[in-house]
């Protein structure tokens, strides 16, 4: 069996997030594997330690210090890695593209994972688009996964279920035939730390670095261009209610109510 | 700069989103926001059931109702089949804009209908420039909004719920079915388990209470539940609490779980993380209850109130209670 995951290299989530251009955040902060990320490449180890004869292929498109967070993915358990190295990030339809071309020139993948969204762009649509130019089903949020796998079948008779979450909770239980593109949520299990020794392993797993540009792709007709970004500012009131606790929620009620009318 | 003509939509469709039977409020503010382009409005239903939307949508400047179905599989739940049928309307009626809510089912939808278009998407638009197909999202988790610009054949934008307020703009609307025979051989729903959340829908409530790592368990959530019914509020929750298991991930607001933009989020007993912030930060009014004044959530909240929760949420609820406007409802 054979497993890719697509993982993206973001700022971590605690940072503060400043603007170097006007499209363009200053990337000297710390970046780690997208957290969503993270629950796919702990799925897809996971299933290799179940099933026989199972190669897992991390993959990411990034600038050079997306190396580490393919390290992260090989330290986790990928056994390689597939870099697809730019200077210049594209949009969500170029990057799908050659995500999908990339792997489909390294291998037959029997289930592609991602996350269900990435923290930095939140695009919500690599998965999709993956899913569609390889012309293949896609489910995604999703927090439960079994798969009944007879290596001896051709691929497309083994099926995967997948829950994936919708609103209040609610699963949606999808019946997929391999291959197939897994986005996933964040219930879907619990991402291993790697151990040192894990680490060290890693280091000597094998890399395939990739040009953009020798995956023959045509730029996209479609395509999406941040224009402009600016940093938000929420002015808030800072209204601190003094008084018994009884006079401190009347006095929120008023407010709530007569300025605020929100009731 | 080359100067290209834009191939400006001279009609947007809109899916149409129902919750228990009846169009989801948030629809309509999504009406009113695509109204503005001055475009002829189509509205797409993919409910199996007869449902009488004409009165609805029209009051809100709807012209056209495409009522889609398909036979012999039926669209109900399927997001593959849906989206096939869409497309297939969108060519019949020559619809190169779409906008859809940015709820779990249009987070599923839109970018099938994207990727099968090979078509632009923005998600999550608090603003959209028809004329220009410029939308603005937040990225980052909230901490910067960014101005995409689009190009394409097709346009596809998912609003996110309650940025604009619906207005009224009555007209007469046109009722079209549109049938369809598309499938979805290699993906199948086989079953909706129930989720374990009560209540309203966090993404779209306007009214939210949440509580933290001060809740200590599963059973204080009682408190929570009991004010959000006079209020008709969501109850949401930080993710220590998930962690814990007090609660499921469903009610989860912040980086990882919910992006919620209700008219008041109320914060009890929660210290106000980052990544909470990320989730609840275009909150219309924030209201913090917390024993520490220093609490990150207190520094940054419209109203505050330095307490314990325990004491504090239970009077509020009773005294919310004597609000004629709340008994209303």
């Amino acid at each position: 069996m054979k497993i890719y995951v697509c993982i993206k290299h973001v700022p971590d989530s605690a940072v503060q997030i400043t603007l170097m251009a006007k499209n363009q955040i200053d990337e000297s902060v710390t970046f780690l594997m997208n957290p969503y990320d993270e629950h796919a490449v702990e799925e897809a180890v996971r299933l290799k330690e179940r099933i026989a004869d199972c190669e897992v292929v991390a993959v990411t498109l990034g600038k050079e210090g997306a190396l580490s967070t393919l390290q992260s993915a090989l330290a986790m358990g990928a056994d390689r890695g597939v870099f697809i190295k730019t200077d210049d990030p594209p949009d969500a339809i170029l990057t799908a593209k050659l995500l999908a071309t990339a792997i489909s020139q390294d291998g037959l993948p029997d289930i592609i994972f991602t996350g269900k969204e990435s923290i930095d762009s939140q695009g919500m649509q690599t998965a999709f688009r993956i899913g569609a130019a390889l012309d293949i089903p896609v489910a995604v949020n999703v927090a439960a996964l079994s798969l009944d796998w007879d290596s001896n079948q051709v691929s497309n008779q083994n099926r995967v279920l997948a829950e994936c979450e919708k609103s209040g909770g609610d699963r949606d239980v999808i019946e997929m035939h391999l291959p197939c593109v897994i986005g996933a949520g964040k219930s879907l299990n619990l991402p291993r730390y790697p151990t040192l020794p894990q680490i060290m392993k890693a280091r000597k797993k094998k890399i395939k670095q990739i040009d953009p540009d020798s995956l023959g792709i045509e730029k996209p007709l479609a395509s999406m261009e941040i224009l402009k970004l600016q940093v938000t500012t929420y002015k808030r009131k800072n209204r601190i209610l003094e008084g018994s606790p009884e006079q401190a929620v009347s006095r929120l009620i008023k407010c709530l109510h007569e300025e605020e009318k929100v009731f | 700069m080359t100067l290209t003509t834009e191939n400006n939509a001279k009609k947007i469709g809109i899916l149409i989103e129902f919750e228990n039977g009846k169009i989801k409020k948030a629809e309509y503010g999504v009406i009113t926001a695509a109204r503005e382009a001055g475009h002829e409005l189509y509205a797409l239903v993919t409910e199996t059931e007869e449902i009488d939307c004409r009165e609805s949508l029209q009051i809100y400047g709807i012209e056209k109702i495409v009522m889609l179905s398909s036979k012999p599989e039926h669209l109900k739940q399927n997001p593959v089949r849906q989206a096939k049928a869409i497309i297939m309307a969108m060519n019949h009626f020559g619809i190169h804009t779409l906008c859809g809510l940015t709820s779990p089912w249009g987070k599923d939808l839109l970018p099938r209908i994207a990727a099968a278009l090979d078509a632009p998407l923005v998600i999550d638009c608090l603003h959209v420039n028809f004329a220009d197909n410029i939308a603005q999202k937040p990225q980052y988790s909230g901490k910067t909004v960014a101005d995409i610009k689009v190009r394409g054949t097709y346009y596809i934008f998912g609003i996110r719920p309650n940025v604009t307020e619906a207005v009224e703009a009555p007209c007469r609307a046109e009722i079209i079915h549109f049938e369809t025979n598309v499938d979805s051989k290699r993906f199948k729903v086989k079953d909706v388990k129930p989720g374990a959340s009560r209540g309203v829908n966090l993404s779209e409530a306007d009214i939210i209470i949440s509580g933290g790592r001060a809740m200590r368990n599963t059973e204080n959530y009682k408190i929570l539940y009991d004010c959000a019914e006079v209020l008709n509020a969501a109850v949401g929750a930080s993710r220590v609490a998930v962690d814990a298991g007090w609660v499921p991930h469903a009610m989860q607001v912040g980086q990882t779980g919910a992006t919620v933009n209700p008219k008041l989020y109320i914060a009890c007993g929660i210290s106000g993380s980052v990544q909470h912030f990320a989730g609840m930060k275009t909150a219309g009014i924030i209201v913090a209850v917390n024993t520490d004044p220093d609490a990150n959530m207190m520094r940054n909240c419209d109203y505050g109130i330095t307490g314990d929760l325990f004491e504090i949420v239970p009077i509020f609820t009773r005294q919310l209670k004597e609000v004629p406007e709340l008994n209303q409802l």
